[in-house]
């Protein structure tokens, strides 16, 4: 019966189809591309770290440590990284980089790519450098000319395209420029307050001492140096990952929840039109439920072949995806089917169907035979049915366990279900309200067409609560994803207002600080702060050690906070990016005074009076916690967790940082050169360029989210149209009888325009109104930034969403207008 | 008495070549102004086509049709919702009401297509006609199957239309309810004077008209007066 019963009405059951198959394609997708990755970084983790063992840290490893992990190992490699100038010298151009001064064989597993092959190991036997394939590009440089880092200039031997365990990204943030280890000392770059990173890299033979090196292990990080082994890099860079595709998962779990409340649309327009079909089965003997039977199974089976559709598509989406997102694998991807997503795919496809379909069907139960007899009583009686909370329970524990399944943690799988479920109520809600408003609002006075269109939003059988709920919430995700997006980008162009900085040049010893402003000021260039840093490490708090603060477990002060180094600038006042949120700030110390510094707020936890004791480079210096500053770090310039008043730092070895800002691109360069040529230490960030790097990254990773965007888009659409849909049935045929008692097309279309101008204009506002919620909501809670409303997107928005609305609204009605009525109220009965 | 209505050679076929059905075939006729017509025969006979056509609800497949001295052929889907707001009444076999409208609301209508002001007291002055002014408010499910269709003559006379056009008035009622509408029909029309179409089944009910037309497979196979001619 179920097969028979939908032979006429199969074309209906398209939207339905449609609207599964998206959410399902993308879904599928992502999960075997997230499988296909896992497996691949299994696969693929010693060329991640390139060495059997990294140790990483700001300073280098004591000759002791260093030798007993030799002793341990077959082969031994060491690597500096450091940022810099480069120059080069054939076009001028200079840039900073990250230069990788290499020693040794390293990577034993994988290889550094180059054109041609052979330089990646020939490097090391000269005055040789390997540069990044951008670089090379930028500058118009190729292999064979001159690239000088500090004051040695290097030959160029290849180009570099692949590095270990680095994603195109990466490069393009900071491009790499290797050279040997033995010209280091010689380029003069490692100075005070250089910023240094070094790398041991190390090979085991066959047998490994397990116990000594855990235990060797242990004391190096005891020191603060990270010991990294290939076990944790693939857990780390696996963990990565996962969070990129759970956050890819969370939009293509967006795409199948509106396709959802398509399918969910989709289904009360069938059940709509089968009401007739039902109350003559039922008056001829047929049990409530063996008609819901009927059309559950065709919603099952018709969801199954959206689900096949979907799933088949996600596994044509899933060989695409490494390709979109090359640009940020650590690893290359050959994408392999990963059949568990085909079926998760189906089942999900069934268990959507099923929900949604009982959700819209069990109405049907409650429909009389009498509606077979009696004109005015056939239409569903959506009345509250006592069947809608176990479905309405079922549907809520769906949507917890997938998003549970994709995010892994309860809490924010409850908060996420929590918020979509809150907002389809508060959604509905608003479409009462709407209806309660229209009822009492339009006013007699209007024109009787608009009247007959705006008269619609309340009278019986009216759509507006579900078209506002399912094109609201359509909405709302869709202006979301929108506004982040271009939130994410806004936040980077701020930073390049025009009285902003757009000039940092650091690493200034003191002896060339003079020279250097003078420098600045020979070409014209406002000196918009001038740094002074000075380096120190921690090495009390509160009296406690490091050590002392690991073995007492009333204090928790972090092993990072006594590692890392400090660099802390002294002044009299607080500048622009910083607010003085607790304690007072004396912006100036006499030598018999206790040191008060200020402190950025929820550093360590830490609380006013609290005592730091630092070693200022050999000096021990006691402070105290007296205010805390809550600080812009948005702000393109510089920054400081620890600000020292002046009186006290003075006469401490430091280094310097200048800002300024350069306007023309020419007087950039020139200056860059200059300065470059004469101090070959200094580095220069230049914001125009970061900006470039950053709209360029943005830029990949907005194609990515816009790919599965895509989806949400499409799946938006169709729902929007399966919504729009639903009234159909309702106005086309009031429309031919109003065309039957002389209305005119003109009249038709206003009435029609008016109704949907009002839904699409309810439903645009009610969904901005909730993304704009959403978005304050990722703004605080993923982004740390406040969400500021753009009116002009806002509007822009409300326009599409309300002019589409409008034109599928008529695009539905331009049967009734064209046709005669006849021919119409012939089709549609 | 001039002809409100003429009909000339008139066919009318659905559908194409094998599956072609001829429903009318080159009816002629012409109903005089203020008249009472009816079409009688039996189911399939083509009468609900030939009404539907009459009243520009449809178009013919050849032939012309002449409605208050306005050729319809030509004209286009809006000019024939203006000739059917302003000269012709329509009464249903299915009410026809809009279920979404009170049924004050469907008997005003008509009138504020037109944007003729004082729609609502006309339309409470003709539900008051039929006796339904207790029942203004109620929806079309609200109301019986006789109440329905007194709201439907109502709406149908609220133009004050120069042709009423019926497809079995009373098809869906039962015999008491079915002669109270008839009686109402009657004598509405005779008031305002209106040329009265009716399609009916009923051959007492067709009595009662001045002429009787009968179909049979879409061609005329007589055309007489009525017996019973209501006065």
């Amino acid at each position: 019966m179920a097969i028979r019963d939908s032979r006429k009405s199969r074309s209906r059951l398209l939207l339905f189809i449609a609207s599964i198959s998206l959410g399902i394609a993308a879904m599928v997708g992502i999960v075997s591309f997230r499988q296909n990755l896992l497996k691949e970084i299994d696969l693929q983790a010693k060329e991640l770290v390139g060495a059997d063992v990294r140790i990483r840290g700001n300073r280098d490893l004591p000759d002791s440590l260093l030798n007993q992990f030799k002793k341990m190992s077959v082969d031994y490699s060491r690597e500096n990284f450091f940022s810099s100038m480069v120059l080069f010298p054939e076009s001028g151009g200079t840039r900073l980089t990250q230069v990788r001064a290499l020693q040794g064989a390293y990577p034993y597993y994988g290889s550094i790519e180059t054109i041609p092959s052979e330089a990646g190991s020939t490097f090391l036997d000269g005055k040789y450098a390997l540069v990044d394939e951008k670089l090379i590009l930028q500058y118009d440089a190729q292999v064979g000319d001159s690239i000088k880092v500090g004051a040695v200039t290097f030959k160029i031997l290849g180009t570099i395209s692949k590095v270990p365990g680095r994603s195109d990204v990466s490069a393009t943030i900071a491009p790499i420029v290797y050279i040997p280890h033995q010209f280091i000392e010689e380029t003069g770059l490692i100075q005070k307050g250089s910023r240094i990173s070094y790398f041991h890299y190390f090979q085991f033979g066959q047998a490994v001492d397990t116990v000594g090196w855990v235990k060797l292990s242990e004391i190096t990080e005891s020191k603060g140096y990270d010991v990294e082994t290939i076990e944790e890099e693939k857990e780390e860079t696996g963990e990565a990952f996962s969070n990129l595709s759970s956050f890819l998962e969370l939009v293509a779990f967006a795409a199948l929840l509106l396709g959802c409340l398509g399918v969910s649309s989709a289904i009360y327009v069938y059940a709509r039109s089968k009401v007739q079909s039902v109350a003559v089965l039922r008056c001829l003997g047929m049990r409530s439920w063996d008609a819901v039977g009927i059309y559950l199974i065709q919603v099952v089976l018709f969801g199954l072949i959206g689900a096949g559709i979907g799933s088949a598509l996600g596994m044509i989406i899933h060989y695409f995806l490494p390709t979109i997102a090359k640009d940020f694998l650590p690893v290359s991807l050959d994408p392999v089917p990963y059949w568990p997503a085909l079926l998760m795919g189906l089942a999900i496809g069934m268990v959507v169907s099923l929900l949604f379909g009982l959700l819209s069907l069990v109405g049907l139960r409650n429909i009389s035979p009498l509606s077979a007899i009696r004109f005015g009583a056939s239409d569903i009686n959506f009345r509250f049915d006592r069947l809608l909370i176990p479905i309405g329970g079922a549907i809520l524990l769906f949507i917890f366990l997938a998003v549970f399944w994709q995010i892994e943690s309860l809490i924010e799988a409850v908060n996420f279900s929590a918020i979509l479920v809150g907002s389809i109520l508060f959604l509905f809600a608003l479409g009462k309200g709407f209806v309660w408003l229209a009822r009492r609002l339009i006013p007699k006075k209007l024109p009787y067409v608009w009247r007959q269109g705006f008269s619609n939003l309340y009278r019986p059988n009216n759509q507006t609560v579900i078209l506002i709920t399912t094109l609201g919430l359509g909405t709302a995700f869709l202006a979301t994803l929108y506004f982040m997006q271009d939130l994410l980008v806004e936040r980077v162009s701020l930073s390049a207002a025009e009285d902003r900085p757009n000039t940092i040049l650091f690493d200034i010893q003191s002896s060339q600080h003079l020279e250097v402003k003078s420098l600045t000021k020979e070409y014209g260039l406002s000196l918009m702060q001038d740094v002074p840093v000075v380096t120190m490490r921690l090495l009390e708090v509160n009296g406690y050690t490091k050590d002392e603060a690991f073995n007492d477990s009333t204090v928790s002060y972090p092993d990072w906070a006594y590692s890392r180094e400090y660099r802390v600038t002294y002044r009299d006042s607080l500048i622009d990016s910083e607010e003085l949120v607790e304690g007072n700030w004396e912006g100036k110390a006499h030598s018999t005074d206790s040191i008060f510094i200020s402190v950025a707020e929820d550093f360590m936890d830490l609380k006013l009076g609290d005592e730091l004791l630092f070693n200022v480079q050999g000096a021990i210096l006691k402070t105290y916690v007296g205010s805390f500053r809550e600080i812009d770090w948005r702000r393109v310039q510089t920054n400081f967790l620890i600000l020292f008043p002046s009186g006290v730092l003075e006469r401490a070895p430091q280094f310097h940082v200048l800002v300024t800002r350069i306007d023309s691109k020419e007087t950039a360069a020139n200056f860059q050169l200059e300065a470059v040529q004469k101090f070959p230490n200094l580095s220069i960030i230049d914001l125009d360029l970061i900006l470039k790097t950053v709209e360029e990254v943005l830029a990949k990773i907005a194609f990515v989210i816009r790919f599965m965007a895509y989806f949400s888009i499409g799946t938006g659409i169709i729902v929007m149209i399966s919504s729009i849909i639903l009234s159909r049935y309702q106005r086309i045929k009031e429309n031919a009888l109003l065309r039957t008692l002389g209305a005119s097309r003109r009249q038709l279309w206003v009435i029609t325009v008016a109704e949907y101008l009002f839904l699409g204009a309810m439903s645009a506002l009610s969904g901005l109104f909730l993304s704009g919620i959403f978005a304050t909501l990722l703004g605080i809670y993923s982004f740390d930034f406040v969400f500021t409303p753009d009116l002009t997107q806002m509007a822009i928005v409300f326009l599409l969403v309300t002019a589409l609305s409008v034109i599928i609204g008529l695009f539905n009605s331009r049967r009734v207008v064209s046709n005669s009525p006849m021919e119409v109220l012939r089709r549609e009965a | 008495m001039s002809a409100i209505l003429i009909v000339s050679d008139l066919n009318k076929t659905y559908g194409s070549g094998e599956r072609e059905v001829h429903v009318l075939s080159n009816i002629d006729f012409s109903v005089p102004s203020g008249s009472t017509v009816s079409i009688v025969g039996p189911s399939g006979s083509g009468k609900t086509t030939m009404l539907g056509l009459c009243a520009g609800l449809d178009r013919p497949s050849a032939g012309s049709i002449t409605l208050n001295e306005i050729l319809l052929d030509r004209l286009n889907e809006d000019q024939l919702s203006e000739i059917r707001n302003r000269y012709v009444g329509f009464v249903f076999q299915d009410f026809q009401l809009i279920p979404t409208l009170t049924a004050l609301e469907n008997v005003m209508i008509p009138l504020e297509l037109r944007g003729e002001k004082g729609a609502e007291q006309a339309a409470n002055e003709l539900l008051d006609r039929v006796g339904l002014s207790a029942r203004l408010s109620h929806y079309p499910a609200e109301l019986s199957g006789g109440e329905q269709q007194r709201v439907a003559i109502a709406r149908a006379f609220s133009n004050k239309p120069k042709i009423l056009f019926a497809d079995e008035p009373t098809g869906n009622l039962d015999e008491e309810t079915g002669e109270t509408i008839e009686d109402l029909l009657f004598q509405i029309n005779q008031e305002q004077g209106t040329t009265l179409v009716l399609v009916t089944h009923d051959l007492d009910l067709a009595e009662k008209t001045q002429q009787i037309i009968r179909l049979k497979g879409g061609k005329i196979v007589e055309t007489r007066a009525g017996k019973n001619i209501k006065s």
